[in-house]
C-alpha cells in the first residue's frame, strides 16, 4: 500500500470523527470496515493523526476480540458458540468445517481462502444453530450442510 | 418531515388510522432475514406488481416466533387477518392468489396456534393467563420499523408529548418510581432511583445511556426491541434525558448486531429530521442529540463503568464503585446508563400511568419481562410475560415443551452469570427474588431449556468457559480465578475428576464471588455453584469416572 | 479520592471508632488506628486499580465485601478488617496469583524487596494446591536501562499508571485481555523502540520482579578486578540521603562519609562527588541565563538540561522546545569529562586506563552516557558505567563491608568539594534555587541574600516563583514528573505564538516526581513522606556547608582558573556543553 493511500484513509475516518469524543473505537471501527484489519502503519499514522498514543491504540486493539492486526481469510467462517447455538451443535459442525478445510479453529487455510473461528450469539438464537460466512448468517445448519456450504465459496 | 409539534402527533394518529389498506408484512428481524425472508419479501413485492396488486408490502421486525421463521402476516378486508410460517419464496404465488386475490385462507401454511398466541398482545389492557403479555415488544412485528409514521400511529410518541407538556423532569421521575420499574438490564435497580440520583447529582454535563451490548449469549431481547421498534427506545431515552436533565445520549450497540445499528441509525435520522430529537424537541425548549457508539466484542462492555471507558474510547475494564455513574460516568459527568428494555418500557408507562403498570406483574416486580427462550424447546422463541408468571407456563405452553421423546432436566436463566434451575423447581414465579433464591438470577432475559441429552457439567463447563473468555483481566480473582476452575471443570467433564476437585471449585467460587471487580467475576461462579447444589450427582459420576459427555 | 467537602464521617473498625475527614478510604482509615490492611495493587503515589482483591474487608452484617484501597468511608459504616473468613479469602486471592507467577525467588531482581514474596510469606503459604499457569514470554533487556519481564507480572497495574499518567510517556500499556493480559511496550515492540524514557519509575512502582533496572554490577566489580585500570567513582546529591534505607538508617540520613568510606573499601582509586559536577552545571547554566537574560543572544525561557530522561522525553515529544533547553551537560557528564581531561592531566594519568563510575538514584544516566557523541567529548566515554543507588546496596553487601559500623571518609577534593548548591540539585527545585544563587551575583555582582527560595520547594507538580532582579521581574517554574511538564509548555508556546513576553524565564524539569531524590533508581518504598524526609536531608547538608552558592566553591574557581577559563569558554563549550534533535516517537 502507497504511503499516502493510508494518510488517506486514515484521515477520512479521522475526519469524520474528528469532533466527537472518545471517537478511537469508531475510528478503528471504520477503518477495519474498510481494510478488513487494522495494519501496524495506520495504527501509527493515526496515533499521529489523532494524537492518541500508540500504546493506547494497541491497548484497544487487542482488548476487543472484533479487531484484527491481520489480513483475514478470503472467507472467514464462523460458528455460533451461543449457548442455545452450542447446545444445539456448533461443536459437531464446526468439527466437520475443521475435517474438511484441515485447520484447527483458529486457523486459516495455507492457501488463505478459509479461516476457521467462533463468535459468541449473533441474536439469532431461535435459528440456531448458526454459522457465519464473511458476515452472512446461515441458520439451522447442520454438519450435513457443511459441504454445501464450503461449495458456495467459489473462486 | 417537517419538524412536528405537540399538537401534529394526533393528526398523525387520526391520518393513518383512517387509511389503513390491507397490508402484508414480513418479519425481517436478523433471524427472520437469516432464515429467508428476503427473498420472500421480493417475491411479494414482484408478485403483487405483477398482479397489479394494491397493497402495503411492509417488512417489520421480529414476531418472536423464532421457530417458524420466515413470518409473513397477511391483512386484508374480507379475510381474517392471517399469520403464516415457515414460507419460502415458492409459496409466495400461492399467498397472493389463494389468500389477497381470492380471499380464501391457505391453510396449510397458516399457523394459527402461533398467531393466537402472538396477538394476544397489547390490544387489551389486562393480560390473560398462561399468556403473552406485551408491552416492550408490543410493536415488534406490528409496525415497519424503518417508519416514524408509524410508529406514532401507533401510539408512539403521546408519551413524550405529555412529558413535555404536562409535567415537570421531577414529576416524570416521580411518575417512573411510582411505576415501580425495574431495570431489565440485570440487577434489577429501581429506574426511578437511578434518575433521581442522576438528577441530583451536581456536574455541568450529563449524559442518557443506552445499554445495547446485549453479550448474554443466547439472548437477543434487545435486539429485537432495536430492530423491531427502534423508535421505541428513542422516545424512552429522550423522556430519561429530560428527566435526568441531559442533552446528549448514546446508545452503545453490539458490533454484532448490524441490523440493529442500522435501524437506529436510521430512526435517529427521522426523529431528528421531524424535530423529535436535536434542538427544541417538539417546540420545547428542551433539547438532545443521540449518537451510536459500537461495542467490538467485549461481553463486560455491558457493565456499567467498562461501557463508559469504551464509549471514551478505551479498554472496557471496569472500575470500582462507588462513584457510580450516576455520579461520574462520561468524562465524570452524571451518567444515566439504562437497559434497552428498560427504556422501550417507558413510552407506554408515561402514556397510560404507573398505576396501569403497577396493575400488571408483582407487586416488588411490576410489568413484564422479555425472555428469549431457546434450547431444547418445541417453539423457541421472544416471549415476553407478566412477572409472576412460573417458568413452567413460559417453557411448557408458550415452548411448547420438550422435543418429541425428551424430558426437561433443567432451565438456564441469567446467563453466564445465572444459574441453573431443576425441572422440579419449574413452578417458581418468574421475579427477581425468586430467581435469585434459588441461586440464579433475572438477568437479562436469556432462557435455555436443557433436556435429558444434556450434561450438566459441560454446560457448566460451557459457561464458565465464556466468563473466561469474557474476563477483562483486571482482577487477579477473576482473571486467574476462573482459568483455574475452568481447568478443574474440564477435567470433569471429561470423567477425569477428583473429589478434591469439588472442594477446590467450591473455595475459589467463594473468592471469586467475594473479591472479584465486577459483577462478571462476582457472578462467574453461579453456574457452578447452583450446578453443585442441584445435580451433585452429575458430578459425582464426573469423578468415579462413569461420566461421559452426552 | 475527590475531598472536596470539610465533612467529616464517624465509623468503626472492628469496633474503634474513627472520625475522618469525608472521601477517606477505608484503608487510609485502618491506617489512623493502627490497622494494617495488606494491599498488592495499591501504591501510595497512585491512585487505585483495585485490581489485586486482597484488601477486601466486610461490612458487618452483610456479606459486602468493599475493596479497602478505593473505597471511601462512610457514616455509620461498620467495617470488619480481619477475620478468619476474610483472611481465608485473601489467601486464596493470593494462592491464585501464585499459581499464574514463576517460583524464582532466589534468582529475581527482587528477590528480598518483593512486596508478592513478603506476602506470601507474612500468609504463610505453604505449598501450591493449583497448577502452574505461568506464561512463556520472553524478557526484554532492549534498553540496557530497565529490564521487563511479563512473566512475573501480576497485572496491578501501577506501571501504566505511572508511565500513562504520572509520567504520561505512554511506553507502557496491556494487551490481550483476561488470563491472556499481559504488560508490553506499545502495541508489542522493543522497549527500546517504544518512547520510554527510562525514568525508572514503573520499575520502583513495580510490586514485583517484572520491572526492574538493568543490573551491571558485575560490570563495575570487573573493572575494580582490572589491576590496569584507574577506577574513579563519583555519587550523586540524592543517592546520599537515601541509601540508608538499604541499611535500616532512617531515610534522609545523610551518608557522604560513609560513602566516601565504602568506595574506597570496595577498592575505588579516587572518590569524586558528583555535587562538584552541579557546581559547574550552574557556573555554565547561571551563565547561559545570564546571556538570554541580560544580552538577549537565545530564547527564554531558559530550560533546565541536567534530567537524562526529561532530555530524552522533549526530543520525542516535544522537540520545538530544543531552542530553549540549557546545551550545559549533566553533573555527572561533567565530572566524567573532566576526570579525563582534566584530572588526568594534573595526575599525570592516562585516560584510556581511566574509568569513571557514576552512582545515581536513576535508571535514565545509564542511558544517558551514550547518548551522542557529545558524551565523548574527552576522547573517550566520559562516564564509563552508571550504577543506581539500589545497585550500590548491594555492591557494598557483597563486599562484606559492615556500613553501620564504618567510620566516615573523605572524598577527592579536586572533582569532590561540593556546595549547598550542588548538594539541592538532588531535589526538586534544587537547580532552579542554586541557580538563583549564581545567576544574581552574576548579574548584579552582589549575593542573593536570603539564599532559600522557598517557592521551589515541596511537592507540588508545579511549583511558580517570581524574584526582582535589576529591577526586572523573573518568573521561575519548577516541573517534576513527566505528567506535569505539558502545562508549563503549553504557557510558554501560548505566549510565544501571542507574541507576549515569555511566559517564565527559566523553567526546571525533572522527570521523577520530587527529583532525583524520588529517582527511579533508588531503594523501594516510595511516598510522599519519603520524598520529604529524604529532602529535607539535602536541604540539611545545603545549610550546613561551608559554601552555599557554586561561584564560591575553590576548587570550581581552580578548575576555571587554571583549565577551563571562565564560563562558556571555548573550551567549556567543547567540555561542557551538549546538543539536541528532534527524535520518531516510536522507532517501529
Ligand atoms: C458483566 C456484565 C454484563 C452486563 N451486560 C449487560 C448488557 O449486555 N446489557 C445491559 O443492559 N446490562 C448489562 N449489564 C448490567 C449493566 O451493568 C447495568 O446494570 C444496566 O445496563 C443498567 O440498566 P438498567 O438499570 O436499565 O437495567 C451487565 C452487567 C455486568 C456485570
Ligand atoms: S429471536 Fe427468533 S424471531 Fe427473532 S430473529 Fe431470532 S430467530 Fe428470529
Ligand atoms: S471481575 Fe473479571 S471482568 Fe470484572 S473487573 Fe475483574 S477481571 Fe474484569
Ligand atoms: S517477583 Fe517476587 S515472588 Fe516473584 S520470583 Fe521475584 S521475588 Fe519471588
Ligand atoms: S527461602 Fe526456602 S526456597 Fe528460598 S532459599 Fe531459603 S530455603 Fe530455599
Ligand atoms: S522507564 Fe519511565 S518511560 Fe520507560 S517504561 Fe518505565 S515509566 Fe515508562
Ligand atoms: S509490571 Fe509490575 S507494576 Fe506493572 S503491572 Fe506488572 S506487576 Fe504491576
Ligand atoms: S529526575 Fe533525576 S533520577 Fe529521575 S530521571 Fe531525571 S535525573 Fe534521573
Ligand atoms: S447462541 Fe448462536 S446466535 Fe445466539
Ligand atoms: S424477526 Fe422473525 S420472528 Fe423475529
Ligand atoms: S490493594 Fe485494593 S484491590 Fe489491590
Amino acid at each position: 500500500m502507497a504511503e499516502k493511500d493510508l494518510s488517506a484513509d486514515v484521515a477520512l475516518a479521522v475526519r469524520k470523527w474528528q469532533k466527537k469524543r472518545g471517537a478511537l473505537i469508531m475510528v478503528l471501527h471504520e477503518i477495519q470496515g474498510r481494510l478488513g484489519y487494522v495494519p501496524r502503519e495506520i495504527a501509527l499514522e493515526l496515533s499521529k493523526q489523532m494524537n492518541v498514543p500508540l500504546a493506547r491504540i494497541y491497548e484497544v486493539l487487542t482488548f476487543y476480540n472484533f479487531f484484527e492486526l491481520e489480513p483475514p481469510a478470503k472467507y472467514v467462517i464462523s460458528g455460533c458458540m451461543g449457548t442455545a447455538c452450542y447446545l444445539k451443535g456448533t461443536p459437531q459442525i464446526m468439527q466437520e468445517f475443521s475435517r474438511l478445510l484441515g485447520i484447527e479453529v483458529g486457523q486459516t487455510t495455507p492457501d488463505g481462502r478459509f479461516s476457521l473461528t467462533t463468535v459468541r450469539c449473533v441474536g439469532c438464537c431461535g435459528q440456531a444453530p448458526v454459522v457465519l460466512i464473511n458476515g452472512e448468517v446461515h441458520s439451522k445448519v447442520s454438519p450435513q450442510d457443511v459441504p454445501h456450504l464450503l461449495a458456495q465459496c467459489k473462486d | 418531515m417537517t419538524k412536528l409539534q405537540k399538537e401534529d402527533l394526533e393528526g398523525i394518529l387520526q391520518r393513518r388510522r383512517e387509511s389503513r389498506r390491507d397490508w402484508i408484512a414480513v418479519g425481517m428481524g436478523s433471524c427472520g432475514l437469516a432464515a429467508g425472508a428476503d427473498a420472500v419479501f421480493t417475491a411479494l413485492t414482484e408478485g403483487a406488481r405483477e398482479r397489479g396488486l394494491e397493497i402495503d408490502i411492509r417488512k417489520t421486525g421480529c414476531l418472536g416466533a423464532c421457530h417458524a421463521e420466515p413470518l409473513v402476516e397477511v391483512c386484508v378486508d374480507g379475510v381474517p387477518k392471517t399469520l403464516y410460517g415457515h414460507v419460502s419464496a415458492e409459496w409466495v404465488d400461492l399467498i397472493l392468489d389463494s389468500h389477497v386475490l381470492l380471499k380464501r385462507v391457505v391453510t396449510r401454511l397458516a399457523v394459527p396456534e402461533i398467531a393466537e398466541r402472538l396477538t394476544s398482545c397489547n390490544d387489551r389492557d389486562e393480560p390473560d393467563p398462561g399468556r403473552q403479555y406485551k408491552i416492550v415488544t408490543r410493536n415488534c412485528g406490528a409496525i415497519d420499523p424503518e417508519s416514524l409514521e408509524e410508529y406514532i400511529a401507533s401510539g408512539g410518541y403521546q408519551a413524550l408529548r405529555r412529558c413535555l407538556s404536562d409535567l415537570s423532569p421531577d414529576e416524570v421521575i416521580q411518575e417512573v418510581e411510582t411505576s415501580g420499574l425495574r431495570g431489565r438490564g440485570g440487577a434489577g435497580f429501581p429506574t426511578g432511583l437511578k434518575w433521581r440520583l442522576t438528577r441530583e447529582a451536581e456536574g455541568a454535563e450529563k449524559f442518557v445511556v443506552c445499554n445495547g451490548d446485549e453479550g448474554d449469549p443466547g439472548a437477543y431481547m434487545d435486539r429485537s426491541v432495536l430492530e423491531g421498534d427502534p423508535f421505541s427506545v428513542i422516545e424512552g431515552m429522550t423522556i430519561a434525558a429530560y428527566a435526568i436533565g441531559a442533552s446528549e445520549g448514546f446508545l452503545y450497540i453490539r458490533a454484532e448486531y448490524p441490523l440493529a445499528v442500522a435501524r437506529i441509525e436510521a430512526a435517529i435520522r427521522s426523529a431528528k429530521l421531524a424535530g423529535l430529537l436535536g434542538r427544541n424537541i417538539l417546540g420545547s425548549d428542551f433539547s438532545l442529540n443521540l449518537e451510536v457508539r459500537l461495542g467490538a466484542g467485549a461481553f463486560v462492555c455491558g457493565e456499567e463503568t467498562a461501557l463508559i471507558a469504551s464509549i471514551e474510547g478505551k479498554r472496557g475494564t471496569p472500575r470500582p464503585r462507588p462513584p457510580y455513574p450516576s455520579v461520574s460516568g462520561l468524562w465524570g459527568g452524571p451518567t444515566c446508563i439504562n437497559n434497552v428494555e428498560t427504556l422501550a418500557n417507558l413510552p407506554p408507562i408515561l402514556a397510560k400511568g404507573a398505576d396501569w403498570f403497577r396493575s400488571i406483574g408483582t407487586e416488588k416486580s411490576p410489568g413484564t419481562k422479555v425472555f428469549a427462550l431457546t434450547g431444547k424447546v418445541r417453539r423457541p422463541g421472544l416471549v415476553e410475560i407478566p412477572m409472576g408468571t412460573p417458568l413452567r407456563t413460559v417453557v411448557e405452553e408458550i415452548g411448547g415443551g420438550p422435543l418429541p421423546g425428551r424430558r426437561i432436566k433443567a432451565v438456564q436463566t441469567g446467563g453466564p452469570s445465572g444459574g441453573v434451575i431443576p425441572a422440579h423447581l419449574l413452578d417458581t414465579p418468574v421475579t427477581y427474588e425468586d430467581l435469585a433464591e434459588l441461586g440464579s438470577m433475572m438477568g437479562s432475559g436469556g432462557m435455555i431449556v436443557m433436556d435429558d441429552q444434556d450434561s450438566i457439567v459441560d454446560i457448566t463447563r460451557f459457561y464458565l468457559g465464556f466468563c473466561v473468555e469474557e474476563s477483562c483481566g483486571k482482577c487477579a480473582p477473576c482473571r486467574i480465578g476462573g482459568r483455574q476452575m475452568l481447568t478443574i471443570l474440564e477435567r470433569l467433564s471429561e470423567g477425569r475428576g477428583t473429589p478434591e476437585d469439588l472442594e477446590q471449585l467450591r473455595q475459589i467460587s467463594k473468592t471469586m464471588k467475594a473479591a472479584s471487580l465486577c459483577g462478571l467475576g462476582k457472578s462467574a461462579p453461579n453456574p457452578v455453584l447452583s450446578t453443585l447444589r442441584y445435580f451433585p450427582e452429575e458430578y459425582e459420576r464426573a469423578i468415579s469416572g462413569a461420566h461421559t459427555k452426552a | 479520592m475527590a475531598r472536596t467537602t470539610s465533612k467529616t464521617v464517624r465509623a468503626k473498625l472492628n469496633g474503634i471508632e474513627v472520625v475522618v475527614p469525608e472521601g477517606t478510604t477505608i484503608l487510609e482509615a485502618a491506617e489512623k488506628v493502627h490497622l494494617k490492611i495488606p494491599t498488592l495493587c495499591k501504591h501510595p503515589d497512585l491512585p487505585p486499580t483495585a485490581a489485586c482483591g486482597i484488601c477486601i474487608v466486610r461490612v458487618k452484617g452483610t456479606n459486602q465485601m468493599p475493596r479497602a484501597c478505593c473505597t471511601p468511608l462512610e457514616e455509620g459504616m461498620e467495617i470488619q478488617t480481619h477475620d478468619p473468613e476474610i483472611v481465608e479469602i485473601r489467601r486464596k486471592v493470593l494462592e491464585l496469583i501464585l499459581s499464574k507467577h514463576p517460583n524464582e525467588c532466589l534468582t529475581c531482581g527482587r528477590n528480598g524487596t518483593c512486596e508478592l514474596q513478603s506476602l506470601a510469606s507474612d500468609f504463610g503459604i505453604r505449598q501450591q494446591s493449583l497448577p502452574s499457569i505461568v506464561p512463556d514470554l520472553p524478557k526484554d533487556e532492549s534498553t540496557r536501562t530497565i529490564v521487563l519481564e511479563p512473566r512475573k507480572c501480576i497485572a496491578c497495574g501501577r506501571c501504566l499508571t505511572v508511565c500513562q499518567e504520572l509520567q504520561n510517556v505512554w511506553a507502557l500499556s496491556f494487551l490481550e485481555r483476561g488470563i491472556d493480559t499481559r504488560m508490553a511496550p506499545a502495541g508489542d515492540i522493543l522497549l527500546a523502540d517504544s518512547p520510554c524514557i527510562s525514568c525508572g519509575q514503573c520499575s520502583a512502582h513495580c510490586p514485583t520482579g517484572a520491572i526492574f533496572e538493568y543490573d551491571e554490577t558485575e560490570k563495575a566489580w570487573e573493572l575494580l578486578r582490572d589491576p590496569d585500570l584507574h577506577c574513579v567513582v563519583q555519587i550523586a546529591p540524592a543517592v546520599r540521603v537515601a541509601i540508608g534505607e538499604a541499611f535500616g538508617y532512617p531515610p534522609g540520613t545523610n551518608l557522604t562519609g560513609k560513602l566516601y568510606a565504602a568506595l574506597r573499601y570496595m577498592g575505588f582509586d579516587t572518590v569524586f562527588d558528583t555535587n562538584f559536577g552541579a557546581d559547574v552545571t550552574i557556573m555554565e547554566e547561571g551563565t547561559e541565563f545570564v546571556k538570554r537574560f541580560q544580552d538577549n543572544q537565545g530564547e527564554l525561557p531558559l530550560i533546565t538540561s541536567c534530567c537524562p530522561a526529561w532530555v530524552d522525553f522533549m526530543e520525542k515529544y516535544h522537540s520545538d522546545m530544543i531552542e530553549h533547553f540549557s546545551s550545559t551537560k549533566s553533573p555527572h557528564e561533567i565530572v566524567g569529562v573532566l576526570t579525563k581531561t582534566y584530572y588526568c592531566d594534573r595526575k599525570g594519568l592516562d585516560p584510556s586506563k581511566v574509568r569513571v563510575v557514576s552512582i545515581m538514584p536513576c535508571t535514565a544516566k545509564k542511558y544517558e552516557i551514550q547518548r551522542s557523541d557529545d558524551m565523548f567529548a574527552s576522547g573517550y566515554q566520559d562516564v564509563d558505567l552508571s550504577l543506581t543507588t539500589r545497585e550500590l546496596a548491594r555492591m557494598i553487601k557483597q563486599a562484606g563491608i559492615d556500613f553501620a559500623s564504618l567510620p566516615e571518609g573523605e572524598c577527592d577534593p579536586m572533582l569532590g568539594l561540593y556546595t549547598g548548591a550542588g548538594t539541592i540539585f538532588g531535589t526538586s527545585g534544587g537547580v532552579l534555587e542554586a541557580a538563583i544563587r549564581t545567576a544574581h551575583k552574576l548579574l548584579t555582582g552582589e549575593e542573593f541574600d536570603s539564599l532559600e527560595f522557598q517557592p521551589a520547594r515541596g511537592l507540588e507538580g508545579v511549583k511558580e516563583g517570581r524574584l526582582t532582579i535589576l529591577g526586572r521581574e523573573v518568573r521561575v517554574a519548577v516541573a517534576h514528573g513527566m505528567g506535569h511538564v505539558e502545562d508549563v509548555l503549553d504557557r510558554v508556546r501560548a505566549a510565544k505564538e501571542n507574541g507576549d513576553e515569555p511566559a517564565y524565564h527559566m523553567i526546571e524539569v525533572m522527570a521523577c516526581p520530587g527529583g532525583c531524590i524520588g529517582g527511579g533508581g533508588q531503594p523501594y518504598g516510595i511516598t510522599d513522606a519519603l520524598r520529604l524526609q529524604r529532602a529535607k536531608g539535602l536541604y540539611t547538608d545545603d545549610r550546613e556547608r561551608e559554601f552555599r552558592r557554586s561561584h564560591e566553591n575553590p576548587y570550581v574557581q581552580g578548575l576555571y582558573s587554571t583549565f577551563l577559563g571562565k564560563p562558556l569558554s571555548e573550551k567549556a563549550h567543547r567540555l561542557l556543553h551538549n546538543s539536541y534533535k528532534p527524535k520518531p516517537t516510536y522507532r517501529r
